[in-house]
C-alpha cells in the first residue's frame, strides 16, 4: 500500500485535531480522510468561549474552519457522531450511530473533559461543566440579572468563566480549594493581587475551602463546603481541572495511563495509531494549553505522511488569563523565593501591577505579570532563548531602551513561534507581510489568525510588523492618564463588553481608584456614549460647566448662552434675554461668534433662575457636545441661494442638541458655496448647490485652520441630514476624548471614514443611526436642572446653621 | 493654647460624593469636601488667582482648581507643585448626627495672625 493512498481517520473535531489535519493536508494527500466529532459544530475556537461568555464574541465569531473548508479539502466531517469504539485487528471504528468506518492510519484528537471532583449532587439541575459551545449557550440561558451562581474553581478557567457570569448578570462567587487563585501559574503574592482584582470587580472570591455538596431538592440551590460553612447557588459550574478522554483507546487495547501514551513522534503502542492533543501523555505529562499542542500536531503531521524526524520537546508552556482589565501572564518557574533563586519584584498596590522575574545563572527562569502584562513578549522571549541577562540586569522590569525597534526581532528565528494560541511563526508572519501586503495588525489577524486568541503576541506582532512592513502604521494610542493603564480604544472595548456603567467602578475595578481631572470627564463621556445616556451619572466626576451648566469665568461667575436654532430669534427672545439681562446685573451682553448671545458675569446661584426667566433651552456653550449651527440666508431671502439653508440647519440643530461629543461639534449650513455661514470650516459642514447638498467635515478655524474634507454629495436635504447624524455618531463612537474633528479626520483618513461610515453596508449605517437615536431619546436639556436641581445644593453655595460667636 | 470652637454647618446630606460646596463663615469663604468617609474643609479660594476651589474636581485626596488646572491637597492645604510654597488654610472638619462641623478657632487664629 502507498503512503499517499492511504485511509485516513480523525477522532476528534477539535482544535489539536484539526490543526494537525491542517498540517498533513500540506504535506500529504490521503485517499480520504474522516472526521468524526461528537460535538454538532464545525471546528472553533475554544479558547474563545470565554468571550462568547462574556458576550464579547458571537458563535460565528469563533468559528476556525467553516464547513466550506472541509468541502474544499476533501474532508468528509461526520459531525454529532461519536467513536464508541475501535477495532485494531480489523482497523474499523464504529460510530454512535452505527457506522463501522475503515481506516490505515488512525488519529486521536479526542481532547479532555471536566474533572468532576467528588462532590455530592453534582447531578443537579443547574450544575454546569465548561468545556464546549453548548454548555457555554446552556449558561447564556440559565444566567440572569442577580442569579447568585458559583464557580467551583480559581484557575484560569473558573475565573473567565466566573467574569462572564458576571457580565451576564449573575451575583459571582468563586470557590478555590487552595489558598492562592491560579496557584500553578502565581506565587501567593500575585494571587493576593489577582483576588484584590477580582474582588474589586464585584466578584467573591473564598480561598481554602473543599466543596462537598451541591444542595437542592433535584435543582441546586446551595453549595456546602468541608467545614459545613454554606453558600447560596442557583448555578454552578465545575471548573476544578480537567481529565484527558483516554476511555476510548484504553478500551482498544492502547498503551494508556492518565492520558494516551505517545512518545517524541506522537506515535501510540500500535504502529498506524497516532495522538495529540490534550488526551496525550508525553513523558508523563499532559497538556491543557494551545501551544504545545499545535507543536504535536506539526510534529505527528510529519510523522504520518512520511517525514518522521521531527520531535516533540517538551515545553513549559505560558499562560494568559483572558479577562479584559485582569491582566495576567505567567510562564516557566514561579513559585520560587529569594534565596533558592534571583527573584526580583516589583509592585504598585495602588494599580495593582505585580512582577516577578526569577532568574537562575543570570537566566529568565519564570515570570509572573499581574495587572500589566505589556512586556510579556520580551519575557516569553527571554525565557524560549534563554538570553543571557548579565548586561541587562538593571533594566530587566522596563522597556528596552534600545534604539532599534528592529532589534528584538531581529534576535528571533524564522522557525519561531510568534503566536502560540494560533501556532504563527514568525516567518510566516513575513511572508503574509510581503507575499499579501499586510500592513496593519486587523490585515495581520484577519491574514494570518495570529493575536486572534488571548493577545499576549501583540506587542511581537507589531515589533515584527513595524520592522517589515513598508507601510506600517501604529495604531497605538496614549493611555488617557496615569490613573488606567490602558489606551482609549481598549477602555471601550472593556467598557462596553462588561456592563460597566458608572466613573467610580471603572476607577475601582481597573484604575487607581481616585481618578484625575483628565480621566474624569473623559470615562463621563465613554460612559454616557456606551450606554447611550442610559449610564449612571456622576456629577464629581464632571468639569465645574458639566455641573452648573455654564462655562466659568476668571472671576469664579458663569456665562449664559442660550440655544438659538440656525442663528435665528425673535422679537420675542431678545425682550426676555434684555429683561434677564438688567434683572441679574449682567455685566455684559455680547454677541458670539457663533451667531448667538452671550450674557456674561452670572453668578452661580442666579443660574436656575435667569434660565427660567429667558425661557430658552441651553446652547451648550460650556460642554463637549453639539454648539450650534450657522446658518446663512438661502434660498428663502438671498438672490444667490440655491437650498433653504436656514430650514436645514434648524433641523440638523434640533436632530443633534443636547448630545454629547468627544469634543466641542460645530456646524454650518448654507445655501450656495459663496458659504456666507463658513460651513467648510466647521466640524460638519452642509454646502448647498443646484439640485444637491455637499456634506463636508473635519473643517476648523480655531487654533488651525483647516478646509472640511467632502463626506458625500447626495439630492435631498432629509440625506444630507442623514449623512450628517451617521458622522457624528461615528466621531461619537471613535475618536479619543478632546480630538477634535479636524484632527480626527486627519488620524483616519477621510476614504476610511467614508467606508465606514455613508458608503456602509446598510445594516452599519442603521445600527450608527439607532444608536444615536437612542442616545437622544434619553438627551435632555441641560438647564432642566434649574427646576430639578440633581442634588439641593447644586447651585446654592451652603447657609450655615450657626454663626462663630467672638 | 487656642481653644477649639466648633459650630455646626449643615446636614453632611448636602455635600454629594467627592466634590465640594462653599459656605461663609466669620466672613471668611470656606470650601467643604465630601471625601466619601470624611469631611474636609479648606479656604475657598486659590492661591493661584483666587479660583473657586469648591469648582474644582476631586482626585483623591486634592482638588483641582477649576480655572487653570493648580492642584491643592485637602488635608495639607499645599499646592502640589515642586516650585511653589503656596499654601491654602485648612479648617478641622467633623461629622456628628450627620451634620458637618468646623473648627473656626483655627480660622480665628489664622486671621488674627493675617492682620497682625
Ligand atoms: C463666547 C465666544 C467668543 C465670543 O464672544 O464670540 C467664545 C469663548 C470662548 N471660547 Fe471660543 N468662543 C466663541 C467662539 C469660537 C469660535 C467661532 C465659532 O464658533 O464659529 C472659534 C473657532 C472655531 C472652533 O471652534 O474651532 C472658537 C475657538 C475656541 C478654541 C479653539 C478650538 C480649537 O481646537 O481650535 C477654544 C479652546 C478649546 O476649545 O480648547 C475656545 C474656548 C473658548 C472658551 C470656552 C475658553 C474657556 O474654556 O473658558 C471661551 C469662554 C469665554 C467665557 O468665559 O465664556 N474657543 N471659539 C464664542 C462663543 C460661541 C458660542 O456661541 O458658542
Ligand atoms: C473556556 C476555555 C478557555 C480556554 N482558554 C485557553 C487559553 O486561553 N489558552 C490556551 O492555550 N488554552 C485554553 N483552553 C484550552 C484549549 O481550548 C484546549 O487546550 C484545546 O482546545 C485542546 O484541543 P484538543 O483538540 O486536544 O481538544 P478539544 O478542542 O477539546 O477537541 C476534542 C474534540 O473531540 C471530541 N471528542 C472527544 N471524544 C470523542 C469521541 N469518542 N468521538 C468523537 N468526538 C470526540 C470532543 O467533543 C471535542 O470536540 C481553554 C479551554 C476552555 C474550555
Ligand atoms: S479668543 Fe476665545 S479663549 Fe481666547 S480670550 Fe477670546 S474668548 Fe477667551
Ligand atoms: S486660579 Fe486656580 S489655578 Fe488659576
Amino acid at each position: 500500500m502507498q503512503d499517499d493512498v492511504t485511509r485516513l481517520v480523525v477522532v476528534g473535531n477539535g482544535m489539536a485535531g484539526i490543526a494537525c489535519l491542517e498540517q498533513i493536508l500540506k504535506h500529504a494527500r490521503p485517499f480520504s480522510v474522516h472526521v468524526f466529532g461528537d460535538e454538532p459544530h464545525v471546528n472553533y475556537n475554544r479558547i474563545l468561549l470565554s468571550s462568547v461568555l462574556a458576550g464579547e464574541k458571537s458563535d460565528s465569531a469563533i468559528v476556525l474552519n467553516d464547513a466550506g473548508w472541509y468541502e474544499r479539502h476533501g474532508v468528509i466531517l461526520r459531525r454529532g457522531v461519536r467513536i464508541d469504539s475501535i477495532d485494531l485487528d480489523a482497523r474499523t471504528v464504529s460510530g454512535s450511530d452505527g457506522s463501522a468506518t475503515g481506516w490505515d492510519k488512525l488519529v486521536l484528537a479526542t481532547g479532555s473533559s471536566a474533572f468532576l471532583p467528588p462532590i455530592e449532587g453534582l447531578n443537579k439541575d443547574g450544575v454546569f461543566a465548561f468545556r464546549n459551545l453548548d454548555d457555554t449557550r446552556a449558561l447564556l440561558e440559565r444566567s440572569r440579572p442577580g442569579l447568585p451562581a458559583v464557580v467551583i474553581g480559581g484557575g484560569l478557567l473558573g475565573l473567565e468563566a466566573a467574569r462572564g457570569l458576571q457580565v451576564q448578570g449573575c451575583q459571582v462567587t468563586v470557590v478555590h480549594l487552595m489558598d492562592t487563585l491560579m496557584e500553578r501559574q502565581l506565587d501567593s503574592a500575585g494571587g493576593r493581587y489577582l483576588t484584590d482584582k477580582m474582588e474589586r470587580m464585584g466578584i467573591r472570591v473564598l480561598l481554602g475551602r473543599q466543596t462537598r455538596a451541591v444542595l437542592g431538592n433535584g435543582h441546586a440551590e446551595g453549595l456546602r463546603f468541608a467545614d459545613g460553612e454554606t453558600v447560596e447557588a442557583g448555578l454552578v459550574v465545575v471548573a476544578a481541572g480537567i481529565r484527558p478522554n483516554a476511555e476510548l483507546a484504553r478500551r482498544a487495547g492502547l498503551k494508556v495511563n492518565r492520558g494516551v501514551v505517545v512518545n517524541d513522534y506522537m506515535e501510540t503502542s500500535h504502529p498506524d495509531v497516532f495522538a495529540v492533543g490534550e488526551c496525550v501523555e508525553h513523558n508523563g505529562v499532559y497538556y491543557g494549553l494551545v501551544a504545545p499542542l499545535l507543536e504535536q500536531g506539526k510534529v505527528l503531521a510529519a510523522t504520518i505522511s512520511g517525514n518522521r524526524g521531527p520531535r516533540f520537546e517538551a515545553v513549559a508552556p505560558a499562560a494568559t488569563l483572558k479577562i479584559m482589565g485582569v491582566d495576567v501572564f505567567s510562564a516557566g518557574e514561579t513559585g520560587a523565593e529569594p534565596g533558592e533563586a534571583d527573584v526580583i519584584r516589583y509592585e504598585d498596590p495602588s494599580l495593582g501591577i505585580y512582577k516577578k522575574l526569577v532568574l537562575r545563572d543570570s537566566r529568565l527562569a519564570g515570570v509572573i505579570l499581574v495587572g500589566d502584562t505589556s512586556d510579556s513578549g520580551r519575557y516569553a522571549g527571554w525565557l524560549r532563548q534563554q538570553t543571557d541577562l548579565s548586561a541587562q540586569r538593571r533594566q530587566l522590569l522596563f522597556p528596552p531602551p534600545s534604539q532599534d525597534q528592529g532589534f528584538d526581532v531581529a534576535s528571533i528565528a524564522d522557525s519561531e513561534t510568534v503566536c502560540g494560541c494560533m501556532g504563527v511563526s514568525k516567518g510566516s508572519i513575513i511572508q503574509a507581510i510581503h507575499e499579501k501586503g499586510v500592513n496593519t495588525l486587523a490585515q495581520l489577524k484577519e491574514t494570518t489568525r495570529a493575536s486572534t486568541s488571548c493577545g499576549s503576541c501583540t506587542t511581537m506582532c507589531r515589533q515584527i510588523l513595524q520592522a517589515v512592513a513598508p507601510e506600517f502604521e501604529d495604531q497605538v494610542r496614549r493611555t488617557i492618564c496615569k490613573c488606567l493603564p490602558f489606551t482609549e480604544d481598549r477602555l471601550r472595548e472593556m467598557l462596553r463588553g462588561q456592563q460597566i456603567k458608572s466613573v467610580q467602578e471603572v476607577l475601582d475595578i481597573y484604575g487607581n481608584g481616585a481618578g484625575c481631572e483628565v480621566c474624569k470627564p473623559a470615562l463621563s463621556y465613554m460612559m454616557d456614549m456606551l450606554w447611550c445616556g442610559g449610564h449612571d451619572e456622576d456629577r464629581s466626576a464632571r468639569f465645574i460647566n458639566d455641573r452648573v451648566h455654564a462655562n466659568i469665568q476668571r472671576d469664579g461667575t458663569f456665562s449664559v448662552v442660550p440655544r438659538m436654532r440656525g442663528g435665528v430669534t425673535s422679537p420675542g427672545e431678545l425682550r426676555r434675554i434684555a429683561d434677564a439681562a438688567d434683572k441679574y446685573n449682567v455685566r455684559m451682553v455680547k454677541v458670539t461668534g457663533s451667531q448667538r448671545i452671550d450674557l456674561l458675569g452670572v453668578r452661580k446661584e442666579d443660574l436656575p433662575r435667569i434660565w427660567a426667566d429667558i425661557g430658552m433651552p441651553s446652547g451648550q456653550a460650556y460642554t463637549k457636545g453639539t454648539r450650534m449651527v450657522k446658518t446663512c440666508v438661502g434660498t428663502d431671502f438671498c438672490r444667490f441661494g440655491t437650498q433653504n439653508s436656514i430650514q436645514a440647519g434648524i433641523e440638523l440643530e434640533r436632530r443633534l442638541e443636547n448630545l454629547f461629543t468627544p469634543h466641542k461639534v460645530k456646524m454650518g449650513v448654507v445655501g450656495c458655496p459663496r458659504n456666507c455661514a463658513e460651513a467648510t470650516v466647521k466640524d460638519i459642514g452642509l454646502v448647498g448647490q443646484e439640485g444637491s447638498w455637499q456634506v463636508v467635515v473635519g473643517g476648523a478655524a480655531g487654533k488651525s485652520v483647516r478646509k472640511a474634507d467632502l463626506l458625500v454629495t447626495v439630492e435631498t436635504t432629509e440625506a444630507a441630514l442623514e449623512a450628517a447624524e451617521i458622522f457624528f455618531q461615528y466621531y461619537r463612537e471613535n475618536a479619543n476624548y478632546l480630538e477634535r474633528t479636524y484632527d480626527f479626520v486627519e488620524r483616519l483618513g477621510i476614504e476610511k471614514i467614508r467606508k465606514e461610515t455613508v458608503y456602509a453596508a446598510e445594516p452599519a449605517r442603521r445600527q450608527l443611526l439607532s444608536r444615536l437615536h437612542k442616545a437622544k431619546q434619553y438627551a435632555r436639556d441641560a438647564w432642566l436642572e434649574g427646576t430639578q436641581p440633581v442634588d439641593p445644593t447644586q447651585f446654592i453655595q451652603i447657609q450655615p446653621l450657626e454663626t462663630a460667636y467672638r | 493654647m487656642t481653644s477649639h470652637q466648633w459650630i455646626r454647618i449643615t446636614d453632611a446630606a448636602n455635600i454629594p460624593a467627592r466634590q465640594g460646596r462653599a459656605v461663609t463663615v466669620s466672613g471668611r469663604e470656606l470650601a467643604i469636601f465630601n471625601l466619601g468617609d470624611r469631611f474636609v474643609a479648606i479656604e475657598n479660594s486659590c492661591p493661584h488667582r483666587g479660583g473657586p476651589l469648591c469648582d474644582g474636581i476631586v482626585t483623591g485626596t486634592s482638588v483641582v482648581c477649576p480655572l487653570h488646572g493648580w492642584k491643592v491637597d485637602l488635608d495639607s492645604g499645599a499646592v502640589e507643585r515642586p516650585t511653589l510654597a503656596d499654601c491654602v488654610a485648612t479648617v478641622p472638619a467633623r461629622v456628628e448626627d450627620g451634620i458637618i462641623l468646623l473648627d473656626v478657632s483655627a480660622l480665628a487664629a489664622q486671621q488674627r495672625v493675617t492682620a497682625a
